[in-house]
C-alpha cells in the first residue's frame, strides 16, 4: 500500500518534471473517470455494507465449518461468490478456521472463488463489460474456481 | 433541462436516500444503521485509500503510453508473451476487483486484446503482490503457491475462451458515464 503509493507518488513528479500540460491533461483524465464511476460504486458499496450486516462474516465463515462434502463444497462457493470481503480480513479468518479445523479444501474454495467472483458489483462489472459478458466472466471464473479450490485440496 | 434533473436523481437518489437513513440512525439512534453505516465507512476508506492512486496511474498511462505501443505488445497479433506482461502489470497492483475494471478499460482503448483484457483480470483478482504478502502471511506459503500456480492456467484458459466466444461479435470495454 505504501510502496503503490511512492511509487505514483515518484511517477507523478517524473511525469510533471518531463511535461507539465500533459501530467495536467493525464491527471484530468484520470479524475474525470473516477468521477464518472463514483456513484454507481458507491452504491455498491452501501448495497455490500447492508449484506455484511445480514450475514456478518464470522457466521459466514461459521457455516463453512458445518458443510462438508459437495453440498459443504457449493455453499463455500456460493458463500464466497456473493461475498465481497476484502483480504486483510478473509485471510485472517481463514486462518482461524484452519486451526478451528476446517479443511484447508473448503477455505480454498472459499477463498477463490472471493476473489474471481463478484456477484455483488456484477452491475460495476457490466457497465464496462455488458451484462452478458460480466455474467459469462463469472460462470466461468465460478467453476474455475471450484476446479483450483478441488485441486488444493488433493495437495493440502 | 429536466432530462438532466432526472437523470442525477436517478444517479444520486439512492445515495442521498442512504445518507438520509444514516443521519436519522445515529439520531436515534438505531443500532442496526449505524452498524450498517460502520461497514461502509471501512469500505469506503478501502475505495478511497487506493482508487485515487489507481486513477492517476490510469491518467498517466493514458497521457504518456501511445496506442501503437500497447497494441504491439499486448494486442491481438502479440504473441505469448504478451500474456506474461499483462500478468506482470496485474501483479503490481492493489486493490478489490472493481478496481481493475477501469484499468481494463484504458487497456482495451489502447488496443489491447480482448484475451489479455481477461487475463489481466484474473491475474489482478489471484495474483497481486500485496495481496499474496498477507495471504502467505496467513494461510502459509505452502497454500498461496500452489493457489497461485493453479489459478494462473485457470484464468489463462478463462482469457483464450472468451476471446474465442466474443470473436466476430460487437465487443467493447466501455468506460461509463
Amino acid at each position: 500500500m505504501i510502496v503503490l503509493a511512492l511509487a505514483v507518488a515518484v511517477l507523478l513528479a517524473l511525469s510533471f518534471f518531463a511535461d507539465h500540460g500533459k501530467t495536467l491533461a493525464g491527471l484530468k483524465k484520470g479524475a474525470k473517470m473516477f468521477l464518472n464511476i463514483l456513484p454507481a460504486l458507491l452504491t455498491v458499496l452501501i448495497l455490500v455494507s447492508v449484506f455484511l450486516y445480514a450475514v456478518p462474516a464470522p457466521k459466514l465463515t461459521a457455516w463453512l465449518g458445518r458443510g462438508s462434502g459437495w453440498t459443504g463444497v457449493f455453499s463455500a462457493a456460493l458463500l464466497g461468490s456473493i461475498s465481497l470481503i476484502p483480504g486483510f480480513i478473509a485471510f485472517p479468518l481463514g486462518a482461524i478456521l484452519v486451526r478451528s479445523g476446517v479443511s484447508y479444501q473448503m477455505i480454498a474454495i472459499f477463498i477463490t472463488t472471493l476473489m474471481m467472483v463478484g456477484i455483488l458489483t456484477l452491475p460495476l462489472e457490466a457497465k464496462y463489460f455488458g451484462w452478458r459478458v460480466s455474467i459469462l466472466r463469472n460462470t466461468l471464473s465460478f467453476f474455475g474456481a471450484l476446479l483450483i479450490g478441488l485441486l488444493l485440496g488433493i495437495f493440502l | 433541462m429536466k432530462n438532466r434533473i432526472t437523470a442525477t436523481l436517478k444517479q444520486y437518489g439512492f445515495l442521498i436516500l442512504f445518507a438520509v437513513f444514516m443521519l436519522l440512525s445515529y439520531w436515534l439512534p438505531f443500532t442496526a444503521g449505524i452498524a450498517i453505516g460502520k461497514n461502509f465507512l471501512m469500505f469506503f476508506l478501502e475505495m478511497a485509500a487506493i482508487l485515487p492512486l489507481m486513477f492517476i496511474l490510469i491518467g498517466l498511462f493514458d497521457v504518456w503510453v501511445p496506442r501503437e505501443r500497447v497494441i504491439r505488445h499486448l494486442g491481438p497479433e502479440a504473441g505469448a508473451m504478451s500474456i506474461l506482461w499483462v500478468v506482470l502489470l496485474a501483479m503490481l497492483q492493489a486493490g478489490p476487483l472493481y478496481a481493475a475494471f477501469p484499468v481494463a478499460a484504458l487497456l482495451w482503448k489502447k488496443g489491447c486484446s480482448v484475451r489479455n483484457v481477461f487475463i489481466y483480470l484474473g491475474a489482478f483478482s489471484t495474483l497481486k503482490i500485496p495481496m499474496l504478502a498477507f495471504e502467505i502471511g496467513f494461510l502459509g506459503l505452502k497454500f498461496s503457491v500452489l493457489r497461485a500456480l493453479f489459478s494462473l492456467p485457470v484464468f489463462v484458459a478463462i482469457g483464450y475462451l472468451l476471446a474465442l466466444v466474443l470473436k466476430n461479435k460487437e465487443f467493447a470495454v466501455r468506460e461509463p458515464g
